[in-house]
């Protein structure tokens, strides 16, 4: 009896070497281990044995049953982590399919640059201002030191509603609304359209965007308003980028500047983006005229400031290489997903 | 403004290149646009002097000249036909380059051998439009130069700047303007050009009167006798052609030449045909006419300012002389106008003729009345020497009420503060002195005399600018508004909700677009606006760039449909699109006060799997962000949209919006073949009813009890009613009612459909018992069939 024990857990030990799935396993416990199994058929014929025998068998038995259920669970083991294996393996994808659409939309390019451009300046304490696009010549023209006489009118083709009330040139008016509505300190940038006499054409549009800025303060300097605009510039074009301040005239502001920033496409050595020059011309800028800050109510004696005007439309040209500008309005949907 | 360096350098001692100079002066304030240069790819090119000219034997069209180049007589052959014998031209010679990299070589033309090239004005890289036929057809015929000279030192073919002048700066217009910012570039000293008149016994004949002293300031003339009209000498050409003024004669080309060389326009007459030798400078008649010397007739007005004798008008002042006393090949006797006039006004003569000019486009800056004399006395000289006239004794000068001088006292401080600056009082009034003002040091200020062309320099902010820009602006060191307060950067309530609908926007797959704000009536019409609309009551541009663009948009849908069209007719396949942008809408017509501009959305769709509830899905999401309560959705009126597909907002009883398919009709007036889903929001409305200040609310402690209900309803009734009736009569109880189908077909009558919901029940006190949830059920499905006849299914 104790060599057919033996004998059994030797076959045991044989069969599960060919087990390769938790069912045959299953069936071999059965097989061995059940209710109608081999060592239970073996048990039976204890009956038969003396009763010194007894106790040897049965500790025997004991022995086999142990080992045949830790064969039995180490094989579990084996098998489970076998099938696992298959089963990732059977869920191997080819990742190299394209992936299920989640549609999101695109916002217009410009507003990917404006959003840029306000994020800078909100973190440098300037706040969002509005005004209106069909404006009264007092504001466009009259209160930036701009009377109608002024040659510098001639510069701008204005679009005219009444004899007083025209589309807006600029948003500088914005300005000026500003001033008369809050005291200093003003630090704003005013985001908008704005409208010029212009057929479209790869480089101009009736209608196109500035953003205007100022900030008006106690001590506010011409190394203040370089200062901000040259962060600025480095924000938005890369933290390389260089800044050159040239002498300009704007009727609202003395004394003027424009800003040119070393190209941000071959970083200053030339191309055909900036015209072989290394630079490219970004914005106008200067310190408020005496005579705006007057108009608008502020005592120049006591207050100065800056401010800054540039147009989006040319920037985001610019940023993303867009060689003509209609097609910031002609809106097709293969352009604009491409931002 | 076009200036060659050469000449330049005749008032400033300069050394550095062209690009040097260009660079620092724009550093300065003078900013150049581009640099031409004109000598820079030509060598070994040399005046020749045509010998003999026979036929080619072998060829028609070729000529066989003999060329004197000074050490050699050379063969050359040439194509041209308006050479003669005697005549001076540019010969390239064997080996020599031409602009563009063109090389020369000997080389044989049919058989004969040709040393070289006679060259035409444009292998020159010269613009040939300027000159006169002669010189234009063929070889640039020259008068007598030496010969064999180099090109580019007989023809002054060097660099010419070319800058951008501000229009605060007329004096720059000028070559000595920019010497003499050249000069304070470089801290140097400029000089005048240096004028010898000798003037005969004989007094001047010619008299002046100003009627008009609001519009004339200052008049001066003088008078030359017996010139003789002819060619000016090539050196004056040459300047002239390079600063983009075609060479006349040596009268006219003097008036230019000035003009150039010192800013102030200038004209001459021929005396003999200006009545009595008398000019009048007066308002022009209403409709009286003048022919100018562009041969053009005008029509004048009595705003306009005219230069007349006592029977005509002879100029239109300022703007263009008069063909009746232009100078001619006859002419003899010359009087010379140096005036000073009224900006504003030629500005509006020249606007309202359409008639620009090198001379009204500086006197509508403003010029300085001071200078007249002098460039009357240098145009008298000049055309002396090259007519061979006599000046005769005196000068005309009318000039009523003469300027007085400007002198501002500036602080020192004050200056150093607006710039950020820390320079000495003396480096202050050095710069300024480099500049031309007459400045003394008072203390801690500067006592400062303008010169009277600097007409711009108004206060203590523009001589910081002169003090700014010439210190340099790029030697301001850069600060952080270290001097003041802190300010917080913030969005507004609106700006802040607008960046949000953005984001619902995109989120829901919608691609922004940006249209122009223009709009035609046609637009209207194309969209079957009713004639009643008050839509079409539009703010109208006076001077539109063309009848499509003639009015600020009151609706952005024709935009957004235009867009849809592009798109369309491009065959893109699924479209998605926004736009948020101001619609303009008059309070009265014609504008007495702004109109009012309302921030607006428009959506747009069409595609494979967009019907109503694909956009009606994005309105939801859209105010369920916003956190807006008490929507309706009704069936619009609105009859831009499809009657069946179409819904007006309705938010605590305010049309805020409507959408749904735009009506079959405008989809065929735009040949769109596709059912197109459009939505237009007022945001502003929106944004009022949007409730951003969220609380929270527990979480439910205790459990739902889900029962679904379906229900027969006759087809019409809204679905939105069944819901309101479960909801009103759950009241508390009900927790939430979600719609999971709608069902018509087979087993349903015709006239039904079948309606199913889930309906959670809760109590945010205690667990609910089955007979509560019971009793509250049937009380909504009798409640249901109570008044929609609605029957359990």
């Amino acid at each position: 009896m104790e060599e057919t024990l033996r004998n059994l857990l030797e076959e045991a030990k044989r069969e599960l070497e060919t087990v390769d799935s938790i069912k045959s396993l299953e069936e071999l416990r059965v097989k061995y281990l059940g209710k109608k199994g081999e060592l239970t058929k073996i048990l039976r014929g204890m009956g038969n044995l003396s009763p010194e025998e007894r106790p040897v068998v049965g500790k025997i038995s004991n022995e086999v049953r142990a080992e045949i259920e830790s064969l039995l669970a180490a094989k579990r083991d084996e098998v489970l982590k076998v099938e696992k294996e298959k089963k990732i393996r059977s869920e191997y994808v080819d990742i190299t399919l394209p992936g299920k659409a989640h549609e999101i939309g695109h916002k217009h390019p410009m507003t990917k640059v404006l959003d840029e451009i306000k994020d800078i300046f909100l973190g440098l304490g300037f706040s969002i201002a509005e005004g209106p696009e069909i404006e009264l010549d007092y504001y466009n023209f009259e209160a930036l030191n701009t009377p109608p006489d002024h040659p510098a009118r001639d510069l701008q083709d204005t679009f005219y509603i009444t004899q007083n009330i025209l589309l807006r040139t600029q948003t500088s008016p914005v300005q000026v609304r500003t001033m008369e509505k809050n005291k200093p300190p003003i630090k704003v940038i005013s985001p908008g359209r704005v409208y010029r006499s212009d057929e479209i054409d790869a480089t101009h549009s009736p209608v196109f965007n500035q953003i205007e800025g100022l900030a008006v303060d106690e001590g506010i300097t011409m190394g203040d308003l370089k200062g901000v605009l040259n962060l600025f510039a480095k924000r938005l074009f890369g933290s390389n980028t260089k800044t050159k301040f040239r002498p300009h005239y704007f009727p609202f502001t003395e004394p003027s500047a424009e800003m040119d920033v070393s190209c941000f496409a071959c970083g200053g050595k030339g191309c055909r983006v900036c015209g072989h020059s290394g630079w490219i011309e970004i914005l106008g800028s200067g310190m408020v005229h005496p005579n705006v800050l007057r108009m608008s109510g502020i005592d120049p004696e006591k207050y100065s400031g800056f401010a800054f005007g540039m147009g989006l439309d040319r920037i985001t040209m610019l940023s993303y290489g867009i060689d003509d500008l209609r097609l910031l309005y002609e809106n097709d949907l293969r352009f604009i997903k491409q931002f | 403004m076009l200036v060659s360096y050469s000449w330049l350098k005749d008032y400033v001692d300069v050394s550095v290149d062209a690009k040097k100079l260009a660079d620092d002066l724009t550093m300065s304030g003078s900013k150049v646009e581009t640099i031409k240069s004109y000598g820079n790819e030509i060598n070994n090119v040399v005046i020749g002097k045509i010998i003999s000219i026979e036929k080619h034997p072998d060829a028609d069209k070729l000529q066989v000249g003999i060329v004197d180049v000074g050490e050699e007589k050379l063969q050359i052959i040439t194509g041209a036909q308006n050479i003669k014998v005697g005549d001076y031209i540019p010969v390239a010679l064997h080996g020599s380059t031409l602009p563009g990299g063109v090389k020369i070589k000997r080389g044989k033309l049919r058989g004969l051998e040709s040393n070289g090239m006679m060259c035409s004005a444009n292998e020159l890289g010269l613009d040939e439009s300027l000159l006169p036929d002669y010189q234009r057809n063929g070889i640039f015929i020259l008068p007598e130069l030496p010969i064999g000279e180099d090109v580019k030192k007989a023809l002054e073919l060097d660099d010419v700047i070319e800058f951008e002048i501000t229009p605060n700066r007329p004096d720059c217009l000028s070559v000595v303007g920019i010497a003499r910012e050249t000069a304070a570039t470089y801290r140097k000293s400029y000089r005048m050009p240096e004028i010898k008149l000798s003037e005969v016994a004989d007094k001047n004949p010619a008299n002046v009167t100003i009627k008009a002293d609001d519009l004339c300031f200052r008049y001066v003339a003088r008078v030359i006798r017996n010139a003789k009209i002819g060619p000016s000498p090539i050196w004056m050409q040459m300047r002239l052609l390079k600063a983009g003024i075609r060479p006349i004669n040596n009268i006219v080309d003097v008036t230019n030449y000035v003009m150039m060389e010192l800013g102030q326009p200038l004209h001459a007459f021929d005396l003999d045909k200006v009545k009595n030798r008398h000019i009048i400078v007066r308002r022009a008649k209403d409709g009286e006419k003048l022919v100018t010397l562009d041969d053009k007739e005008r029509t004048l007005d009595s705003e306009m300012l005219v230069i007349a004798d006592e029977e005509k008008a002879i100029g239109l002042a300022g703007v263009m002389g008069g063909q009746n006393t232009e100078i001619t090949d006859d002419t003899v006797n010359i009087l010379i106008e140096s005036a000073n006039f009224k900006g504003s006004n030629i500005r509006y003569t020249s606007k309202k003729l359409g008639l620009r000019s090198e001379a009204s486009s500086r006197f509508e800056k403003g010029l300085d009345p001071e200078i007249t004399v002098l460039a009357c006395n240098r145009a008298a000289q000049l055309m002396a020497e090259l007519s061979g006239g006599e000046i005769l004794n005196g000068i005309v000068d009318v000039y009523p009420k003469p300027i007085e001088e400007k002198v501002l006292s500036v602080r020192h401080k004050k200056i150093n503060k607006l710039l950020g600056t820390n320079l000495t009082i003396e480096e202050m009034k050095n710069i300024l002195t480099f500049l031309d003002f007459g400045v003394i040091c008072d203390g801690e200020n500067l006592v400062v005399k303008v010169p009277a062309f600097r007409s711009d320099i108004e206060g203590e902010a523009d001589i910081a600018e002169e003090i700014g820009r010439m210190y340099g602006y790029n030697n301001i060191e850069d600060t952080l508004l270290k001097g003041t307060q802190i300010t917080a950067g913030v969005k507004t309530r609106e700006q802040k909700l607008e960046d949000l609908v953005k984001e619902v926007f995109l989120s829901c797959g919608l691609n922004e677009v940006i249209t122009t704000s223009f709009m035609g009536m046609k637009d209207l019409d194309k969209i079957n606006l009713p004639d009643d609309s008050p839509l079409r009551k539009a703010v109208k541009i006076m001077n539109p760039l063309g009848e499509d663009q003639g009015y600020m948009r009151t609706t952005l849908l024709p935009s957004m449909l235009n867009v849809v069209y592009t798109n369309y007719s491009r065959k893109v396949s699924d479209f998605k699109a926004f736009e948020i942008s101001r619609v303009f809408i008059p309070k009265s017509l014609p504008l007495e006060e702004l109109p009012v501009e309302v921030k607006t959305a428009v959506i747009g769709m069409y595609g494979h799997d967009i019907d109503f509830l694909t956009l009606k899905g994005v309105i939801e999401v859209l105010l369920d962000v916003l956190n807006v309560s008490n929507v309706k959705y009704v069936r619009s009126e609105n009859t831009l949209y499809h009657p069946g597909r179409s819904a007006d907002i309705i938010v605590d009883g305010k049309c805020i919006g409507v959408f749904g398919e735009i009506n079959p009709d405008i989809e065929e007036n735009y040949d769109i073949n596709r059912e197109v889903y459009v939505a237009e929001l007022n945001l502003e409305l929106l944004f009022k009813h949007a409730d951003d200040e969220r609380k929270y609310k527990p979480l439910p402690k205790y459990p739902a009890v889900e029962r679904d209900i379906a229900v027969l309803v006759d087809k019409d009734i809204f679905v939105s009613d069944i819901e309101s009736i479960i909801r009103e009569t759950g009241g508390k109880l009900v927790d939430d009612v979600k719609l999971f189908d709608v069902y018509t077909g087979e087993n349903i009558p015709e006239d039904k459909k079948s309606v199913a919901y889930s309906i959670w029940y809760r109590s945010y006190e205690r667990t609910l018992t089955d007979e509560e949830v019971k009793e509250v059920h049937d009380k909504i499905i009798r409640k249901l069939n109570e008044k929609l006849g609605a029957q359990l299914r």
